[in-house]
């Protein structure tokens, strides 16, 4: 002990110094102290970069896909052309095809440009077509059949720009990259330029983007998100109906009734384990088990709802289970009490005040089947075209449809930047529709929710 | 649509029998309810349900079996020839089907009478383009036993469809009868209705399992069936990966299995690292306002759908990088877009969530008297935080981390748009490689045919996968709560 004290003794020089200054130790300490601080921070910091980042190129790369470019021209629906026995009858009208009224909008688009003075600077005047869409006869021709008494008259139309006149606009093409072009020549451009200054041409809100269908590969500038839209919906039901029955009355015998057993351990391990299985294994149990064994059709809503069903439930059990745990006993003990059988008890007494728990936990299981994209690839939600609305509600749920973000997946395998425009705008619409979900789990749980 | 108005029938059945259960009850105690032993409404939910269920269940079962019980006699019926026909008994099967329906949907439109649609032969008949007519476009001519198949498929359907109507029906008023002849005023009806519902809810319980067991089975008769075409030590130690729907393919997993890891670790050291420190700083650091914001956005990126961040992959971080490590930014070590860095990168962003909320759980269960100790003795924070809460979280922050890495294996969409498609065995992480989720979408998707073992071995990737998650997933639960236990 004395040697200890000898050594720590005034003589050793440091004793003198007062206690608020800082050893070199301690300096560092504290430097290191700081440095960890600063390294939470960073990572926070860094964290909260990725959500920026995201969500900004989302929201830069999605908002051009709302807006579209129009031409807006008069075409002269020459009778001579399309009625030829002049007797509007809808057999013979429809026996004249897009190839047909191709020629009308073209001359229609080279009479109004010549009107304006605008320079055609082709050889072949023909070929200023290339600045409309390719749908645009299409789009003519379904005017016509569905109002034959336009015949012989000259009508306004808001005729699609090609895709590439569209980027344009957006700056996503320009006259560099036209060079080895096959569609469009920067020629093209200057006219495109003189119709938005002369007043034919206008880039303005595309409400097709949200409610139509995705046409054709070829056609970005005709997609829409709509009919994959409708797919989901009627996911979504099929989710809602099968999870929200099956999940609560796991959960009510799981956490009521279940006696300790073996059974029981088992269909605990099994839901947590169900819990944690990539998404995609739930799309080859859905392929094996709904389409080989039992000829379900494919690519049908019904089967994408039952696979999502399947892979959501374990969600909906936990929180509903949850909620069933934060209703105290007394609750029970006092039904209990005045007679009531266990049954009882928990059905009118316990499930009605866990209920906002319960849809909370249903809301966010829907918003996470909402957006899940891998089992759907297997069992034939892509390489579909989804062009047409399903007539009817049994329609809608057996034949085939796609999802919104399979659609989106299959415009992101397209490799052409003006679908991968379309895939950010579908994004975003994908993400207005779990934020809206999310929002409202949290109204209901904020609204509702007892705190015992 | 027969299906639904049997559906409609025995419900109808059941809500008569709701009614009348309950009358009887009443009138058996002469109106007086304090004679009954339960309340009324339970005598008539006893018949109601006596009715639905056999109903309902006699309806699903014929529903599964029938199908099942036609697809094998018909199969019979297609010689050895048509298997070579149509290269498959699946594709043969699906023809029948449609000339089936063809054949139906041209009775009802009344451009063939019942007995012919029985009767006509195709040697006499043009029964593709008489189908055409009613717009059911076939592939190729009908063959004859093509024809005798559907027709036969057509006569079991109507048939069956007969025999289900009438054994459901039957079954429903059975129950109905027996259930409404035992209604009386001593009847123990609440507890025969209770009963009826704990076993409901049971089998909505077990749902969980029979899940599980069709998960397994699916995979293992598929994996089976591939082995026995693919040797399976192929499987397992080869080291190509080349697959060819005309035969001769080489499906060795090892690439796959080295592209999977390689992503995995990426992610995991973009992940954990920032993972953990937020979750330090918010746990031990951050005061509740901090917390409040900071911990709800960081787990917004947990409820953004994985098609946005392979988006994000292929499309923003993939061109980035390029311009950095690409031909363009000088480096040259990156030939395109997608490679491992760039699905790793990502998929990183996606996990750091999953690690900082799964570890500031664990930080914050360890007792606040040890933290007090080791401050006590003169530790400042960050010594007590590395020196006495991490080692006492380490082993739930290892399952946390366990966790983490079996989600990173088992993720797809990000994969399969940002990391590439070819299968190799290499270093560079700014190569394009491929993984076993993204090989399992590229073999089941399309037409593929479910006999060759270019589609199977998707089965014996998705087992293996499977396995993999749900061994790493164990491990991590048991980890963390054994973890557990020690404090609580």
């Amino acid at each position: 002990m004395s040697d200890f004290t000898a050594d720590n003794g005034p003589t050793n020089g440091t004793a003198k110094t007062s206690l608020f200054t800082q050893t070199a130790r301690t300096k560092r300490r504290n430097a290191a102290e700081t440095r960890f601080k600063v390294y939470g921070i960073g990572a926070i910091a860094l964290g909260l970069f990725f959500l920026v980042a995201l969500l900004f190129s989302i929201v830069a790369n999605g908002i051009p896909a709302f807006k579209q470019t129009f031409v807006t021209i008069p075409v002269e629906l020459t009778e001579a052309k399309l009625d030829k026995n002049g007797n509007r009858d809808p057999a013979d009208l429809a026996k004249v095809t897009t190839f047909g009224y191709k020629p009308l909008v073209t001359s229609a688009l080279i009479v109004a440009l010549k009107e304006q003075g605008i320079e055609i600077p082709f050889a072949k005047e023909k070929d200023v077509e290339d600045i409309l869409s390719s749908s645009v006869a299409a789009q003519v021709r379904d005017t016509v059949l569905a109002n034959p008494d336009l015949i012989g008259q000259t009508v306004d139309f808001r005729l699609l720009a090609s895709s590439r006149v569209d980027g344009y606009f957006k700056g996503r093409v320009t006259r560099e990259s036209l060079v080895r072009d096959k569609n469009l020549d920067a020629e093209h451009l200057d006219v495109a330029d003189a119709m938005v200054d002369a007043g034919l041409m206008k880039t303005s809100f595309n409400p097709a983007f949200i409610f139509g269908s995705d046409a054709s590969e070829s056609r970005p500038e005709q997609a829409g998100i709509g009919v994959s839209m409708i797919g989901s919906f009627f996911m979504m039901i099929v989710v809602l109906f099968l999870a929200l029955p099956i999940g609560v009355a796991a959960s009510i015998y799981l956490e009521e009734f279940a006696p300790q057993n073996k059974w029981t351990d088992l269909i605990e391990v099994n839901i947590s384990n169900l819990a944690a299985v990539p998404s995609i294994v739930f799309g080859i149990l859905g392929l094996a088990v709904f389409i080989q064994f039992a000829h379900l059709p494919q690519s049908a809503p019904l089967v994408g709802g039952l696979v999502l069903t399947l892979m959501t439930l374990p969600t909906i059990i936990i929180s509903t289970r949850a909620s069933l745990k934060a209703v105290p006993p007394s609750i029970r003990d006092a039904a209990l009490g005045v007679g009531a059988s266990k049954m009882q008890s928990v059905f009118h007494h316990v499930l009605p005040l866990a209920m906002p728990g319960i849809l909370t936990g249903t809301i966010i299981g829907l918003a996470q089947a909402l957006g899940e994209t891998a089992p759907l690839l297997l069992i034939g939600m892509v390489g579909f075209i989804a062009s047409n609305m399903p007539d009817g509600i049994t329609a809608g749920f057996l034949s085939p449809n796609s999802a919104m973000p399979a659609q989106i997946y299959e415009w992101a395998k397209r490799a052409d930047p003006a679908y991968y425009e379309r895939a950010w705008g579908g994004i975003i619409i994908l993400l207005v529709f779990l934020m809206t979900m999310n929002i409202i789990a949290v109204i209901l749980r904020r609204r509702f929710e007892r705190r015992w | 649509m027969p299906v639904l108005w049997l559906f409609i029938l025995v419900l109808a059945l059941g809500l008569i029998g709701f009614v009348l259960g309950r009358a009887r009850a009443l009138k058996d105690a002469q109106g007086d309810i304090r004679l009954l032993h339960s309340l009324p409404s339970y005598y008539g939910s006893n018949v109601l349900l006596a009715t639905l269920i056999p109903g309902f269940a006699v309806l699903v079962l014929w529903l599964i079996v029938q199908p099942m019980v036609i697809h094998g006699q018909v199969a019979g019926m297609i010689p050895e020839r048509g298997l070579s026909d149509y290269g498959s008994l699946n594709l043969a099967m699906s023809d029948v089907r449609r000339v089936a329906e063809g054949l139906d949907i041209a009775v009802e439109q009344g451009a063939l009478s019942a007995e012919q649609a029985r009767d006509i032969r195709t040697e006499f008949t043009d029964i593709r383009g008489r189908l055409g007519e009613v717009g059911v476009a076939l592939g190729s001519n009908v063959q004859p036993y093509v024809l005798q198949a559907a027709q036969k498929y057509r006569a079991m359907n109507a048939t069956g469809h007969w025999l289900m109507s009438a054994a459901v029906i039957a079954a429903a008023i059975a129950g109905f009868a027996i259930a409404y002849m035992r209604t009386g005023k001593d009847m123990r009806a609440r507890n025969s209705v209770e009963r009826v519902i704990l076993i409901l809810l049971l089998s909505a319980a077990s749902i969980a399992i029979l899940t599980t067991i069709g998960i397994v089975l699916s995979l293992i008769f598929n994996t089976i069936e591939f082995f026995k075409l693919y040797p399976a030590t192929d499987f397992f130690f080869g080291t190509t990966w080349s697959p060819s729907f005309g035969g001769g393919s080489e499906l060795g997993i090892l690439p796959l299995f080295w592209g999977t890891f390689y992503v995995s670790i990426i992610a995991l050291i973009v992940a954990v690292p920032i993972g953990l420190f937020a979750a330090v700083y918010l746990s031990e650091y951050a005061g509740p306002k901090v917390r409040a914001i900071a911990k709800p956005l960081l787990e917004v990126l947990a409820g953004i759908p994985t098609i946005v961040y392979g988006l994000f992959a292929l499309l923003t971080v993939g061109p980035l990088l390029m311009s950095i490590f690409g031909q363009d930014g000088g480096l040259g070590w990156m030939q395109g877009g997608r490679s491992v860095m760039t699905a790793g990168l990502v998929m990183g962003v996606m996990l750091i969530p999953f690690v900082s909320s799964l570890s500031d759980d664990i930080i914050n269960a360890v007792p606040q008297a040890m933290r007090d100790g080791s401050l006590g003795l003169g530790a400042t924070k960050s010594e007590t935080v590395k020196q006495v809460v991490l080692p006492a979280a380490l082993p739930g922050i290892v399952g946390a981390i366990l966790l983490a890495a079996s989600r990173a294996i088992g993720e797809t969409m990000i994969v399969v748009l940002g990391a590439g498609a070819a299968a190799k065995l290499d270093l560079n992480p700014f190569e394009a490689m491929t993984t076993v989720t993204t090989r399992i979408v590229s073999q089941l998707t399309g037409d593929a045919d479910f006999s060759s073992p270019e589609a199977l071995v998707a089965f014996a990737l998705g087992m293996t996968l499977f396995v993999i998650t749900l061994a790493l997933n164990i491990f991590a639960l048991y980890i963390v709560r054994k973890y557990r236990e020690q404090y609580d």
